[in-house]
C-alpha cells in the first residue's frame, strides 16, 4: 500500500510539473506582459529597462523557478481584466461549478443504479428493451444540444424554469450555495439534467453489462444452489461485484464531466469556472487561463488518487503496487 | 478479385447484417448521409463558401413550409442570408472528415505504441502504458478545449480559423491514442504466445514484420469495434469544440459551428438555424453508434474495459 502511495504521488507530481511547465510557456508568449501593464505610450528605452526590472530577461531557468516558487505559494499572478488574483477570481467560481457537479453526480447515482440493475435482471422485458434504446440515442445527443433543447422547451416554450444565472445565493462560510434558496435550486434544475444526460446512458449501460456479467458466473449458481434468496443473490452477491469496475469506470468521468460543465456553464450563462474559463480566452487573460488550468489539473490529479486507493481498499484481490504497468 | 468479393458476401458478417434491421437501417442512413455531404460542391443549391451567392436580404428567412418562407431555401437561412441545406450539406462533409481523420491518426499512433509495448515488454511496456493511464485520466475534451485555446489566442483568431480544421484533427487524434494502444497491446499479449509467432520467429522473420504482417490482422476485430465508437466520439467532440468557438470559423462552418451561430438566434425565433444541424448531427452520432453495437455483438471481441 506504502509504495503504491508513493509511486501515485510520484505521478501526481510529475503531472503537475508538466502542466506548470505549459502554464509558464504560454505566460511570456499569449500577449505581452508589458502592454498589458503600460499600454503602448511608453518609449522602448523605458520598456526595456522595465523588461530588467520585471526579469523578463532573466534565463529561462530562473524565470521558471520563480514562477514554481510563487506558483507554490499560490500566488498566479493578477488576472488582467479583473485586476485582482487570478487564483481568487477563480476560487469564487469554484462553488457555482462544483454545485452543477454534485447536482448531476446526484441524477446520475440515484437513476443509473436501479435502471442499470432492472435492465440486468429483466433482459427480455419491453421496459428494458426501451430503456436501453433510450440510453443509445441518449449518448448520442451532445451535452450541449441537451441543453440548448432543455432551454427551449422548459424555459421558453413552457416557461417553467428559468434559462440563464445560478438565481439567489446565499454565503455558507466562505461557500456561496445556491442550493439554500427556491430560486437557486430552481436554476440547478435544468443544468444539472443537462450535465448528467451523456454520463447516464453511460453509466446505466455499464452497469447492466457488468451485472449480467456477474450473473452468469459460477459463484452466483452456486448461491442459487444453496437456495438462498433471489434477491439476496442479486442486491447483495451481484452487485457488490458490479460496482468495482463502475467505480474506476467513475472517477475517469469526473474529469469529463468538468470538461462538460464548460459546455453547459457557457449554454445556460451559468457564473462557473468553466464559463469565466472561455471568457478569459476571449479576453487573452493569461493569468487566469494559467490558474484555470492549474485548478483543474489539481482536481484531475486528486480524484484519480482518491479513485485508485478507494479501489484498492473495496477490492482486496487488487495488487496495487502493480497496476497499470 | 471476383473470389475476394465472393468471400466478403458470403462471411459471417454479412450474413449477421442482412439479418439485422436496426444495423442495415443504420447502414443506409449513414450512407445516404455520406453520399449527400460529400457531393456537396455538385449538387448543393448553392455555395456557402461563395460570399459572392450569399445576399443580406435573405437573412432569417424560415423554411419553405412555413408563412414567411421562400422556395429557394428548403430549411430557411441563416442570419448572414445564407442557405441553411448547402450550409448543412458542406458542414456535415467537414464533421465526417475531422471525424476520419481523427480516428486514422489514433489508429497510427494508438497501433504502433500498443505493438510496441505489447511486443517489446519490460520497460518500454511500463513507460508507455503509464503515459496511456495518464493520458486518459484527462478527459479528451479538456485537453483539446485547453490547448485550442491557448493556440488560439497565441495566434489570433483570424490565423487560427484558417488552420482550424487541421489543428481540430490534430487535437482529437493525438489525445485519443490510448484507446488503441491499450487494445492491441492486451491482444498482443495474449497472441505472443501462441505458436503460430514461435513458428514465424524460428523461421527468421524480423520483429517488424511479425509484428505488423502476422501479430496485427489477429487484433484487427477489436480495433474495427472500437473504431466507430471513436469516429462517433470525434464527431461529437468536434462539434463541443466548434460550438465553444474554439473548431471551425463561422465562414467555414462545420455542424457545431451553424449550431452555435443559430444558438444566438433561437431566443428570437429562428429556431430552424438550430434545429436542423441539431438534428443531423444527432443522426450522424446515432446511426454510427448503433452500427457500433451491432459490430460488438458480432463480433464479439473482449474489449479493453476502462
Amino acid at each position: 500500500m506504502f509504495a503504491f502511495l508513493v509511486r501515485r504521488l510520484i505521478q501526481a507530481m510529475v503531472v503537475m510539473f508538466v502542466i506548470s511547465l505549459i502554464s509558464f510557456s504560454i505566460q511570456d508568449n499569449l500577449g505581452d506582459p508589458l502592454r498589458e501593464m503600460v499600454g503602448v505610450s511608453v518609449s522602448e528605452a523605458e520598456r526595456e529597462l522595465l523588461r530588467d526590472e520585471l526579469g523578463l530577461n532573466d534565463p529561462f531557468l530562473e524565470q521558471y523557478g520563480r514562477f514554481l516558487s510563487r506558483a507554490i505559494r499560490g500566488d498566479l499572478g493578477d488576472s488582467y481584466f479583473f485586476k485582482r488574483p487570478a487564483l481568487e477570481v477563480i476560487m469564487e467560481k469554484f462553488s457555482a461549478t462544483m454545485e452543477l457537479v454534485l447536482g448531476a453526480t446526484l441524477i446520475i447515482v440515484t437513476l443509473s443504479a436501479p435502471i442499470g440493475v432492472y435492465c440486468a435482471i429483466n433482459p427480455r422485458s419491453w421496459l428494458s428493451k426501451t430503456l436501453m434504446g433510450l440510453s443509445i440515442v441518449g449518448i448520442s445527443v451532445p451535452v450541449f444540444l441537451t441543453a440548448i433543447m432543455l432551454i427551449y422547451v422548459f424555459a421558453i416554450h413552457l416557461g417553467w424554469l428559468p434559462s440563464y444565472g445560478r438565481g439567489d445565493t446565499v454565503m455558507v462560510g466562505f461557500w456561496e450555495t445556491g442550493m439554500l434558496t427556491r430560486d437557486g435550486l430552481e436554476h440547478l434544475i435544468l443544468p444539472s439534467i443537462a450535465l448528467s444526460s451523456i454520463m447516464l446512458p453511460l453509466f446505466i449501460r455499464l452497469i447492466r453489462a457488468e451485472m449480467m456479467e456477474c450473473l452468469e458466473q459460477e459463484y452466483i449458481r452456486f448461491a442459487y444452489a444453496k437456495g438462498l434468496d433471489q434477491r439476496r443473490i442479486w442486491f447483495l452477491h451481484a452487485l457488490k461485484n458490479t460496482l468495482l469496475p463502475v467505480i474506476t469506470v467513475g472517477g475517469v468521468q469526473i474529469g469529463t464531466m468538468i470538461a462538460y460543465t464548460i459546455l453547459t456553464e457557457t449554454v445556460f450563462q451559468w457564473p462557473g469556472m468553466g464559463f469565466l474559463f472561455l471568457e478569459a480566452v476571449n479576453r487573452t487573460d493569461t493569468p487566469l487561463i494559467i490558474a484555470y488550468m492549474i485548478v483543474v489539473g489539481l482536481i484531475f490529479v486528486i480524484t484519480n488518487t482518491v479513485v485508485d486507493l478507494v479501489y484498492g481498499l473495496v477490492n482486496p484481490t487488487v495488487k496495487l503496487a502493480g497496476r497499470g504497468a | 478479385m471476383k473470389r475476394m468479393w465472393r468471400g466478403f458476401f458470403d462471411s459471417d458478417l454479412v450474413y449477421h447484417f442482412k439479418r439485422d434491421k436496426v444495423a442495415m437501417v443504420s447502414f443506409s442512413i449513414l450512407l445516404t448521409l455520406v453520399l449527400i455531404s460529400f457531393s456537396a460542391p455538385l449538387t448543393a443549391p448553392f455555395d456557402p463558401y461563395d460570399p459572392l451567392q450569399i445576399d443580406i436580404m435573405d437573412s432569417d428567412i424560415p423554411p419553405t413550409w412555413s408563412d414567411n418562407g421562400d422556395e429557394r431555401f428548403l430549411v430557411g437561412t441563416d442570419a448572414q442570408g445564407r442557405d441553411m441545406l448547402s450550409a448543412m450539406m458542406y458542414g456535415t462533409r467537414i464533421s465526417i472528415v475531422i471525424g476520419l481523420f481523427a480516428v486514422a491518426l489514433q489508429l497510427v499512433i494508438g497501433i504502433t505504441l500498443g505493438l510496441l509495448a505489447g511486443y517489446v515488454g519490460g520497460r518500454v511496456d511500463a513507460f508507455l502504458m503509464r503515459v496511456a493511464d495518464i493520458q486518459l485520466s484527462f478527459s479528451t475534451l479538456m485537453v483539446a478545449i485547453v490547448v485550442l485555446a491557448i493556440f488560439q489566442a497565441s495566434l489570433g483568431a483570424d490565423l487560427y480559423s484558417e488552420y482550424a480544421i487541421f489543428m481540430l484533427i490534430m487535437v482529437i487524434g493525438i489525445a485519443e491514442w490510448p484507446q488503441y494502444a491499450r487494445t492491441v497491446r492486451a491482444s498482443v499479449l495474449a497472441e505472443k504466445e501462441k505458436e503460430y509467432v514461435d513458428a514465424v520467429r524460428v523461421i527468421g522473420f524480423g520483429p517488424l514484420r511479425i509484428m505488423f504482417r502476422h501479430i496485427l490482422p489477429n487484433t484487427l476485430s477489436p480495433i474495427l469495434v472500437i473504431s466507430t465508437v471513436q469516429v462517433a466520439n470525434a464527431i461529437m467532440n468536434e462539434a463541443a469544440l466548434s460550438f465553444l468557438g474554439l473548431g471551425m470559423p463561422v465562414n467555414r462552418p462545420s455542424l457545431g459551428s451553424l449550431i452555435n451561430s443559430g444558438f444566438e438566434y433561437m431566443l428570437s425565433g429562428s429556431w430552424w438555424i438550430t434545429f436542423f444541424p441539431a438534428m443531423v448531427l444527432i443522426l450522424l452520432i446515432l446511426v454510427i453508434n448503433l452500427l457500433g453495437d451491432w459490430l460488438r455483438d458480432v463480433l464479439n471481441p473482449k474489449l479493453y474495459k476502462g
